[in-house]
């Protein structure tokens, strides 16, 4: 019984101090964790489209769309995060689009978590480079060999499931921005 | 054994990776590259050294019956506040290993120096263990991952060797380049102490 009562007592001990260390720890980072997450959507944002000069959240429906505006005011167009299913995990993808909903000026792979080497490869510059500029009117569709058409994506050697996810996040993450905006 | 003899040890003769073939999946799963091999390495390193400390102190008054579980939570403590100061001060590291650093965690090369050394030892002992563990640890992540790096890229921590007709061995940066090199290193080091 003494035995027994040691065991729970060094238990509780041990796991309630561990709790308030951990809860310590967490709540003195949890504003830094916060910014961090604020700041890197911030800075991919501000990539996608380096004229813009302020950025406003805003609700719209169930969604956040990112307004964003040049130095004198001027609408510049939306940034948009969606999210969808990869080759290993889900994909976030944040994407910038012009004033009218016409074109893409560009995506940013937020968080994904594909094959090193091979599928991780859509966060490489050369790949995401591919997005900007191109239209929107028609669906986005993924080639094997060089782009002809604007609306084509050539997929990375090797990463073809990873290239269609991502061109299948985007072409969906435009209907939702479009719904949201209507 | 001296506390110089208990660090060394770590490096070399036991080496946990090479010689114990502990931690394993943080092994095959973070050596993709040598940035990542130093990172995670480091943070075994934090989390080896104090989970250490604080078994060693505590080691009199934990009955045998719940050390696992004691251990288990300590652990389980200083790993996550790796994991919160890795998200807080070093976000782009944080996004590279994932969700391998929360699973430090269940990484047998800590509660196995826990269990089998930081419990039994000095507390002085116990830390030059843990160094001469991490460190050993943390060298074998980085040679296994600047090996993959290199043959499966070309380069190592942004810095292009490999001449530019090579063409990358794509297979070493995938999970079974992982078991071909560790494999191939497990050897070399028993040949090494064969000839010794």
């Amino acid at each position: 019984m003494k035995d027994n009562l040691k065991i729970i007592g060094v238990l509780t001990g041990v796991c309630m101090l561990c709790g308030f260390v951990l809860a310590f720890v967490f709540s003195s980072a949890k504003d830094r964790i916060e910014q961090n997450q604020k700041d890197y959507i911030r800075r991919a944002i501000y990539n996608l489209a380096p004229q813009a000069e302020s950025v406003k959240e805003e609700q719209k429906k169930d969604s956040l769309v990112y307004f964003l505006s040049d130095s004198s005011g001027n609408d510049l167009g939306y940034a948009f995060l969606c999210e969808g299913l990869g080759y290993q995990g889900p994909i976030k993808i944040l994407f910038a689009a012009d004033k009218k909903l016409k074109t893409i000026l560009g995506i940013e792979i937020i968080e994904s978590n594909e094959t090193p080497g091979l599928g991780a490869k859509i966060n490489e510059p050369e790949f995401k480079i591919m997005f900007s500029g191109v239209p929107v009117s028609r669906r986005l569709e993924v080639v094997k060999t060089a782009a002809e058409k604007k609306n084509e994506i050539q997929a990375i050697t090797s990463a073809t499931v990873s290239s269609k996810a991502v061109v299948r996040i985007v072409n969906a993450g435009i209907d939702k921005l479009k719904e949201v905006l209507e | 054994m001296s506390k110089r003899a208990e660090f060394i040890k770590g490096l070399w003769s036991e080496h946990p990776i090479f010689r114990q073939l502990l931690g394993m999946c943080p092994t095959l799963a973070v050596s993709t590259s040598a940035q990542n091999g130093l990172f995670m390495g480091g943070a075994v390193v934090f989390v080896l050294f104090f989970s250490s400390l604080v078994v060693s102190l505590i080691k009199k008054f934990v009955p045998a019956q719940v050390r696992i579980a004691v251990y288990t939570v300590i652990i389980a403590t200083f790993v996550t506040i790796v994991d919160i100061v890795f998200k807080a001060y070093f976000p782009p590291m944080s996004r590279a290993l994932g969700p391998y650093l929360p699973l430090i965690i269940v990484n047998c090369i800590i509660l196995g120096r826990c269990e089998a050394f930081a419990s039994k030892h000095s507390v002085k002992k116990s830390l030059a263990d843990a160094l001469g563990m991490g460190l050993g640890f943390t060298w074998g992540l980085c040679a296994l991952g600047s090996i993959r790096e290199l043959l499966g890229t070309g380069s190592v921590l942004g810095f292009q060797i490999m001449p530019s007709g090579y063409d990358p061995l794509i297979i070493m940066i995938l999970p079974a380049g992982a078991f071909i090199v560790l494999g191939t290193m497990v050897a070399l080091m028993n040949r090494l102490e064969k000839i010794k």
